[in-house]
């Protein structure tokens, strides 16, 4: 049988059982990691799983089943299994659901690979690390440690309504970091950013990053940040850098947008979201500077890919516009609840898990700026980046981050080094203030974006270039 | 699968003798694992997921070197490749001179009992406590999930140890909504016959209307109150961060076995054996209570074979352990004695979720918590905590909100619901000498968000915590 026979024998046997919609994906992932820790090599992981993921919908009611096992009789046991979950389901039932409409597509779609991660030999690969990790501790850090990681999914889709879908999609990517620790307290300097830079690519944005020549850089900032200045607690002009906008807007504006959070339907867990649909296309969310975009159609950034987990395929939309908050990302049901006319925002993490709404590509169009103009510009602030830390309320509105350092910012020069900078805000109040904003965009790729019950760890894409905010309270502290 | 879980790792550890020769070290754990959730939302259930896997993980020494490899492919050729790849990676990986060796053949204790009720759990088990819950908000919106799991474990090593266990355990956690406020319960237990619905609906809906038409704070530093879902945050980032003896050989951890860096009530104990768990580590290492804190006095971290370096385990091995350190994930903050004269402690109390002789009220929904609340001059109740995250690893310092119910507390009851506030705070701090002015005594198993972990504590009185900001920012 091949993946697309066992897929379909998932979802007609969903149908059989009484299912008036039914998909089925199968899934195969390789998977590799390696971590090393001052100058040797920590763990090497490679795993490879093979399963099957069937959704059923039973009158109004959904039920999802997935296992191991390719077979025709455990695929069409799987489909019924879907269905009677669904059954069950009715017995809490909701209002009536329909799914807005996603043309049948026979289709196949690969992700751009130059070099295949896996295809790169592991001491070339390890080497990079032990190289990178020793250089870090030679040069003053207390600890070091560098980290690649690489997917290669492959997947195949097929729905009762004839989509017959397969893509291959290869990620990777990879980061140093350096620790000092001091009196009761650690600096931590990363390169490029936390946990590194991801993409849906291949091994080529790993080189690119040439992550031993920044070795040396980190190791001495995390040792000077140990007796640099507090950053100091007040209301100031704050830039961020690209990396730390990417989260902003992640936290901020991307899960804040998800039509299942605005439904209600992560209210006990993930939460809501202070937006009100009944102002999609009037609510002003920022400044004018403001024209964020769901695109997962980016050339290897992380949250890109050909079509999403329903069989719908990857457009760019307008979330927010001019200021104003005009798309959401979403679901097929749930557009429909919404009265909306798109979905194309709904991914598994795996072929065990369900497909749920997740962000693709949420960022940042270029602004007319550059970053040293914005410093030029800046009288007195505070200029952060790189995450170290980050919060926000349930509702997407009351936010704190920490950076792992920041520079002060006198008179249109940036000047010395602070630790411990933080910031915290309300997101509309924030994105309202932002009158600056550089062109010098990178698609930010964040490998670890946490949702769902059970758990899903997604992969998402963020351009942002660096900004200013105006009156921002920062070096927040217990 | 073909053949039970100890059968396959036998053949993985055979299949690496033959591929690998005679002196590879291997160490094999296969688990088959069912992962059955049912979700609601808008008092209906949205979401229903029922998972089967397998997972085979092989940890191979070969030459000096190491490599790790797993992989959901059981059949014949799977495991071979499994196998293949793992040596392969073995060989080219750089010597491991910190190698820990194999667990020899080591008394493993028998498992905690296992109730099949639980672990064969239907949709329709889940459903109908849903229908409960939904059913006992009495007209609010409810929100959460009923969650049951199993698994199926077996170890084996090249050095001639193996190991056998299951385990089963549930879940409810629940809100219920009025539009300005939320109430949660939320409860773990070893059997699904344990959770009761209408119970924990009930309790949520009753601490949501009593947290409706909330006000706002000032920040500062208040005296608090935490409900037991609130102290289960601080468990979880002392295990993480603390007590991980990876950490604590780095100097990343604040932990100093001997001195008393916390208050006299706070004991501490990791106890995977008070539930059902399985009764070995990753490397087959026996589980067993590890006492973290005693009296306030640190007394120990958490050891996989790597981070004791030659000293002894303690049973704390797991996926991704030699990256992130060794973590304790069964922690129990030990409650006060019982006080016969409030009734409270009784053993019905932690089964049930809510102390023997509390009554469904509102913002105090239990005797035990009430009795703290009762010796609190001005402060606040805390429900639950939310997006916590680490400041600084070493003082612990987190920032976090609170959520699903504030109460401001004057002269021993709670006079106004609050809206959420931001705090920043030291945890080990905020739990040091003199700050704990009382414990419950009856404590509750909050459920971690992975199935397997859990954090059993009672409700917390702290002479400080410092809000740094509110609603408003």
């Amino acid at each position: 049988m091949t993946e697309f026979d066992v897929a379909t024998a998932a979802v007609q046997a969903a149908l059989d059982a009484g299912a008036r919609y039914a998909d089925a994906r199968v899934m195969h992932r390789r998977y590799e990691s390696m971590s090393a820790r001052d100058g040797t090599i920590e763990e090497l992981t490679q795993d490879e799983s093979l399963g099957l993921g069937v959704r059923a919908l039973v009158g109004s009611s959904w039920g999802f089943h997935a296992v191991p096992d390719l077979s025709d009789a455990a695929a069409r046991a799987a489909g019924r299994r879907a269905a009677a979950i669904a059954t069950a389901s009715a017995r809490v039932a909701g209002p009536p659901i329909d799914l807005v409409p996603s043309a049948p597509t026979t289709a196949s779609w690969a992700s751009t690979c130059v070099v295949d991660p896996l295809g790169v030999a592991l001491s070339d690969k390890g080497d990079l690390l032990v190289r990178a990790t020793a250089t870090i501790r030679e040069h003053g850090a207390d600890l070091a440690e560098g980290l690649y990681q690489i997917w290669d999914t492959a997947k195949w889709f097929v729905s009762s309504e004839g989509h017959r879908i397969d893509q291959r999609i290869r990620e990777c990517g990879g980061g140093i970091s350096a620790t000092s620790i001091g009196d009761g307290e650690t600096q931590r300097r990363s390169y490029p950013s936390y946990r590194g830079q991801y993409g849906t690519t291949g091994w080529e944005l790993v080189t690119s990053l040439d992550l031993a020549a920044h070795a040396a850089q980190i190791a001495e900032e995390s040792r000077a940040l140990l007796t640099a200045p507090q950053c100091p607690a007040g209301e100031t002009d704050l830039i961020l850098g690209g990396e730390q906008l990417a989260l902003q807007i992640h936290e901020s504006v991307g899960h804040a947008i998800e039509l299942d959070r605005i439904l209600g339907w992560e209210a006990a867990f993930a939460g809501t979201s202070w937006l009100d649909l009944a102002r999609l296309g009037s609510l002003r969310y920022g400044s004018e500077l403001m024209n964020v975009t769901i695109d997962p159609t980016i050339p290897g950034a992380l949250g890109s890919f050909g079509f999403d987990d329903e069989g719908s395929p990857a457009v760019r939309r307008d979330a927010v516009r001019e200021g104003r908050w005009v798309g959401v990302l979403a679901g097929r049901d749930s557009a429909a609840v919404a009265g909306l006319d798109y979905g194309g925002s709904v991914r598994a993490d795996g072929w065990s898990r369900l497909p749920m709404v997740r962000m693709t590509n949420v960022g940042l169009e270029p602004g007319p700026h550059t970053l040293d103009e914005i410093i030029d510009a800046t009288d007195d602030g505070v200029l952060m980046d790189i995450n170290r830390s980050w919060s926000i309320d349930d509702k997407r509105l009351n936010f704190q981050f920490g950076c792992e350092v920041g520079w002060e910012v006198k008179k249109g020069r940036r000047g010395r080094m602070l630790r411990n900078p933080t910031y915290t805000g309300i997101g509309p109040l924030f994105w309202r203030s932002m009158d600056m904003l550089s062109a010098e965009t990178v698609s930010w790729g964040t490998p670890n974006c946490g949702k769902g019950q059970p758990g899903q760890v997604g992969h998402t894409g963020h351009p942002a270039a660096p900004a200013r905010f105006r009156n921002v309270r920062v070096g927040v502290r217990a | 699968m073909t053949g039970s879980e100890l059968d396959v790792a036998a053949r993985v550890v055979e299949l690496v003798r033959r591929l690998a020769g005679p002196d590879a070290q291997a160490e094999v754990t296969v688990a088959r694992h069912q992962l059955a959730l049912t979700r609601f939302a808008n008092s209906f259930i949205h979401q229903n997921v029922d998972e089967v896997g397998v997972a085979v993980r092989l940890r191979l020494h070969l030459g000096g070197r190491t490599a790790g490899g797993s992989g959901s492919l059981v059949d014949a050729d799977g495991l071979t490749a499994l196998v293949e790849r793992t040596v392969a990676a073995a060989r080219l990986a750089p010597a491991d001179p910190a190698w820990p060796g194999l667990t020899p053949p080591t008394a493993v204790p028998p498992a905690p009992p296992t109730d099949d009720a639980t672990a064969q759990a239907r949709p329709e088990d889940r459903a109908e406590r849903v229908r409960a819950f939904v059913a006992a908000v009495g007209g609010l919106e409810a929100a959460g999930y009923c969650r049951t799991s199993s698994r199926h474990e077996a170890f084996a090593n090249s050095a001639g140890h193996s190991a056998t266990g299951r385990s089963a355990e549930a879940a409810m956690d629940g809100i219920a909504r009025t539009g300005t406020a939320d109430g949660v319960a939320r409860q773990h237990a070893d059997h699904l016959a344990e959770l009761d619905g209408a119970v924990l609906g009930a309790r949520a809906a009753a601490k949501a209307r009593a947290a409706a038409e909330p006000v706002e704070l000032p920040p500062g530093r208040y005296e608090v109150v935490f409900e037991p879902a609130a102290v289960s945050d601080l468990l979880q980032k002392l295990a993480w961060y603390g007590f991980n003896g990876k950490r604590y050989a780095e100097r990343q951890s604040f932990a100093e076995p001997g001195v008393a860096q916390f208050d006299p009530a706070v004991t501490l104990v990791d106890d995977p054996l008070h539930g059902s768990h399985l009764q070995f580590d990753l490397e087959g290492t026996p589980r067993r209570a590890v006492t973290l804190v005693d009296g306030g006095v640190t007394r120990a971290v958490v050891h996989d074979r790597r981070s004791a370096a030659g000293g002894a385990s303690t049973g704390h091995a797991m996926a991704g352990s030699g990256t992130f350190g060794p973590l304790p994930h069964n922690l129990r903050l030990l409650p006060a004695p019982a006080d016969p004269t409030t009734g409270s402690g009784h053993p019905a109390a932690s089964r049930a979720g809510v102390p023997a002789g509390g009554s469904v009220t509102g913002a105090v929904a239990d005797p035990d918590t009430a009795a703290l609340v009762a010796g609190m001059a001005r402060g606040l109740l805390v429900s639950d905590l939310w997006y916590t995250r680490v400041l600084d690893p070493k003082s612990l310092v987190v920032t976090g909100l609170t959520r699903n119910g504030v109460w401001l507390v004057e002269d021993g009851v709670p006079v106004r619901a609050v809206r959420d506030l931001r705090f920043t705070e030291a945890y080990p701090r905020a739990m040091g000498p003199g700050a704990v002015l009382g414990l419950g005594s009856a404590a509750v198993r909050q459920p971690d968000r992975t199935d397997g972990l859990w954090w059993a504590a009672p409700a917390v009185r702290l002479a400080s915590w410092h809000f740094t900001g509110g609603a408003s920012g």
